[in-house]
């Protein structure tokens, strides 16, 4: 067999980590991105990356950490990959700090690790407030000295279009557009990954990069791949107002002691640091006393909506309330949260160590994404370490890891465990692939021409009539309106009614989604065409999202319509007949919901079938409780 | 149209067309940014003449000042324009590419050669393999991770290369943003092992040696990066490896 090609798509901590394992390996990997690989979404993660490493006398456990993902993600996750990516963590943070990583020190030299969101121990490693982009850096770096190498060839400035199949219907390839010249070409690949990041765009604003469209994954699904749960999205209780962006502002303030609260009186008018502490309502302390503003983010985002929008509490009667730094010492939050509390200063003008930061929930992670298999371990019940099973899609040679694919987080994610994930996803996908290339019986060197030129041309003919086509619609009103249509209906609480409008208001932008004409007709870095390319798949993967919220009628995690919750019972707790009938119900719905959505793409819109949920490892027994 | 943002944008549709200047006018709106701005012009691409014209092609990403995909000089200066806010400039706003990088389009240009200088000063932490080796990394002080950090926050933007006088076509100089990478390798544990190859980077022509001392270079960097501390400490460290090459001869 002639050499094995491995094409890898997008350079974040997810792409990066398979690319290195498959250099490590001995392969050649040509490496797509939209843009230079350091400037990745993964940069924005601010808090930390998830491992027990118990160094703080509180017993913590790996057991403990699966059981909190477990139910963080409201057993929506299936739990043997849990089970092995929570095994695995300490020995990724120490291979990370290996590299060079600066991770926060204790005093005696060894990584800190501080409380996030939804746990009760201190697990999470971090480095100051911009962990992300420091993980993200270290293994650029390795993957740089690969580049260096010879082993590694990057293709920044390409976007992925599509992927090139052959007459069985195996991934043989990629098509992608050189956003420079916009030509379009075709490499052949004997296994493809896509590690293309999340779909934030998709609700207009988010906490999300401008390039996290999610346009790589609709495209792979447009083209057999299946895609679940994609009515599961995260809202992330504390960002920044913006017309442009949403910006995070980390659940690591809340869990170095930030606190969140409002104006006990409607529509208070003085500043937030001139209202006395008795007259300030910390609503996530009283509703969820054990686990307080480190609620998992789902219910903190919930309790949030609840007191702005049902209670009318929100800040000066705005989508608004306050996360609040100002009792703890400047120097502390210059070493702990010097990065973002800077940002905060810079887009709000305002000094967040003496005033309270506004924030409300925004759009931050699909916990949805690209459906992914694994090979369950027979002895040990988590996830067979290398297996080509693992993290393969349902299309045969495509591999998915990272934000892109479904897997690990179920119905909500726990801060903290998505740069684990990441970078564990793309660990093991790259080692799947490996594993894939070995058991390959016929390379991308047999496909013929045909099948790479045929893709190229369908592809210049999409091109060629966006070019075409004069007084049509604009790409980024279209994206607007899908952003207003998510936003409204498919946000923190969601009901029937409106998810039939948004759904009929997507069939809309998906009709006008065709008629797009573009300002630029040129040749030469247009980028016109790649967004206005971007926005029609957008539009496409909402109605995914969109149709499958529709159809789950429960509340799990980060979905959740009022008119089919299972009210815990007020003041009640295991043992009193009373949660014990509301757990027989909790379980009965379990009977009904706990499924996997996978969507399926029919010319007509989405198919969406039910699988199993492996629960092998921590079977439901006992409703998520943060009370 | 009643209160205006005002722009004044200078475009070059390609690498080998003249450039030209064009003004843009949009409805003023409360904390817009530079990028936010562009981004509201892409759909209005209308100039101040009213003809409709090929939207301004830039780079951008994080929108927060992280990714440093937005590098460009705004009223003059280089700096990420994500975070160069509406409200404290002056009118018209002026935007210009970089100048000391080939121009792609308009505001975005090739930083390619930034990051081939990475490879070529070797900036990383050379690692046996990516497994898991079962033991911790050596314990690294409060003091010495908090300076580490200072440097590791580098988004190879380029500002610092725009700012730097010796930086230009017609030098073989690396550029500042290469030495707070340096330092920041030769200062980890194990990455100091191969302290001797980055040095001998440096002390290749185009190395430390064309540091004009100008220190314009910290004085526009996003991330306060001390550049000019890292270019004096690794003056020390390539004067000793100088002397130690020369007993090892």
């Amino acid at each position: 067999m002639a050499k094995q090609r491995v094409v890898v798509v997008g350079g974040g901590l997810g792409g990066l980590w398979a690319t290195l394992r498959l250099a490590e390996a001995g392969h050649s990997v040509d490496l797509f991105s939209m843009f230079q690989v350091k400037r990745s979404h993964s940069c924005c993660a601010q808090g930390g990356i998830n491992a027990v490493l118990d160094i703080k006398g509180q017993h913590d456990s790996i057991e403990q950490h699966i059981t909190d993902t477990i139910k963080g993600g409201d057993y929506l996750g299936d739990q043997p990959p849990i089970k092995t990516m929570c095994q695995d963590a300490p020995g990724l943070v120490h291979t990370y700090d290996r590299m060079g990583v600066t991770f926060s020190r204790t005093p005696e030299g060894i990584m800190d690790q501080r409380l996030f969101g939804g746990v009760k121990n201190r697990r999470t490693c971090f480095a100051g407030a911009t962990t992300g982009a420091q993980l993200l850096y270290g293994i650029d770096e390795q993957v740089r000295a690969h580049e260096g190498g010879g082993r590694v060839r990057k293709l920044e400035f390409w976007e992925f279009l599509s992927l090139v199949l052959d007459d069985q219907g195996v991934c043989r390839g990629v098509a992608a557009l050189n956003v420079r010249n916009m030509k379009v070409e075709t490499f052949r690949a004997d296994v493809v990954l896509l590690a293309t990041g999340g779909a934030g765009l998709i609700w207009g604003r988010s906490t999300m990069s401008t390039n996290c469209t999610g346009a790589a994954a609709a495209r792979a699904y447009q083209q057999g791949a299946k895609f679940a749960n994609g009515e599961f999205a995260q809202f992330h209780p504390t960002a920044m107002k913006g017309h442009d962006k949403l910006r995070l502002m980390s659940e690591a303030c809340r869990g170095e002691g930030g606190r969140i609260w409002v104006p006990r009186k409607a529509g208070d008018t003085r500043l937030g640091r001139d209202i006395p502490e008795n007259e300030r309502f910390y609503f996530l302390e009283e509703w969820y006393p054990a686990y307080g503003n480190t609620s998992p983010r789902d219910v903190a985002s919930r309790a949030i909506v609840r007191v702005t929008r049902h209670m009318g509490l929100g800040v000066r009667g705005q989508d608004i309330v306050y996360l609040d730094l100002t009792h703890k010492s400047r120097e502390f939050l210059e070493a702990r949260l010097g990065g973002i509390l800077d940002m905060y200063q810079t887009f709000a003008g305002v000094d967040p160590y003496t005033n309270p930061m506004e924030v409300f929930p925004s759009m931050h992670y699909t916990m949805g994404g690209l459906w992914v298999g694994f090979d369950k371990d027979g002895q040990t019940g988590g996830m067979a370490r290398i297996s080509p099973k693992n993290h393969a899609t349902s299309v045969p040679g495509l591999y998915a890891c990272g934000e892109c694919d479904f897997a690990y987080h179920g119905a909500n994610r726990l801060g903290a465990n998505s740069l684990l994930s990441a970078s564990f996803s793309g660990r093991v996908a790259g080692d799947a692939a490996a594993a894939y290339l070995k058991n390959l019986k016929s390379g991308c060197d047999k496909v013929p021409d045909s099948v790479y030129d045929a893709e190229r041309q369908r592809q210049a003919e999409i091109n060629q009539a966006l070019l075409a086509r004069t007084g049509g619609e604009n790409a980024s009103t279209l994206h607007h309106q899908l952003g207003e249509l998510m936003q409204q209906y498919v946000f923190v609480e969601r009901d029937n009614a409106g998810l039939d409008k948004a759904l009929a208001g997507i069939a809309e932008l998906k009709e006008r989604g065709r008629k797009i004409s573009l300002d630029d007709k040129g040749n030469w870095s247009n980028q016109s065409l790649p967004w206005a390319r971007q926005v029609q798949d957008m539009i496409v993967l909402g109605e995914v999202m969109t149709k499958c919220a529709r159809l789950r009628d429960e509340c799990r995690g980060s979905h959740y319509k009022a008119e089919f919750e299972l009210k815990q019972p007020e003041g009640k707790f295991a043992g009193d007949p009373e949660y014990e009938a509301y757990t027989e119900k909790w379980k009965a719905n379990n009977e009904r919901w706990l499924k996997h959505s996978i969507a399926t793409h029919t010319p007509a819109g989405p198919q969406v079938e039910y699988w199993p949920v492996d629960s092998s490892v921590m079977p439901p027994t006992k409703p998520r409780d943060y009370r | 149209m009643d209160k205006v943002i005002h722009f004044k944008i200078k475009r070059q549709d390609g690498p080998n067309s003249q450039p030209y200047w064009e003004e843009f006018k949009m409805p003023y709106a409360p904390q817009h940014n530079v990028i936010s701005a562009l981004l509201y012009l892409r759909e209005h691409p209308v100039n101040t003449r009213g003809q409709r014209v090929a939207p301004v092609a830039w780079e951008s990403n994080c929108m927060e000042e992280v990714c440093g995909a937005c590098s460009m000089l705004v009223n003059g200066v280089p700096r990420q324009a994500c975070a160069a806010l509406v409200d404290d400039l002056e009118q018209p706003i002026v935007l210009e590419p970089l100048t000391k990088f080939p121009i792609i389009r308009d505001l975005a240009v090739d930083r390619q050669k930034m990051f081939d200088a990475l490879i070529r000063v070797k900036a990383w932490v050379p690692l046996d393999g990516s497994q898991d080796v079962h033991e911790p990394a050596p314990r690294i002080s409060p003091a010495d991770q908090a300076l580490r950090y200072v440097y590791s926050r580098c988004m190879t933007c380029g500002c610092c290369m725009e700012a730097c006088p010796q930086y230009h076509d017609h030098s073989d100089f690396i550029g500042p943003a290469l030495f707070g990478q340096v330092a920041l390798h030769n200062s980890h544990p194990t990455g100091g092992f191969f302290k001797a190859d980055r040095l001998h980077a440096l002390m290749d022509p185009g190395g430390i040696a064309g540091c004009g001392n100008a220190q314009n270079c910290f004085k526009v960097c996003p991330k306060d990066i001390p550049l000019t501390h890292a270019i004096g400490e690794l003056g020390r460290q390539t004067t000793v490896q100088w002397l130690r090459d020369l007993l090892m001869k």
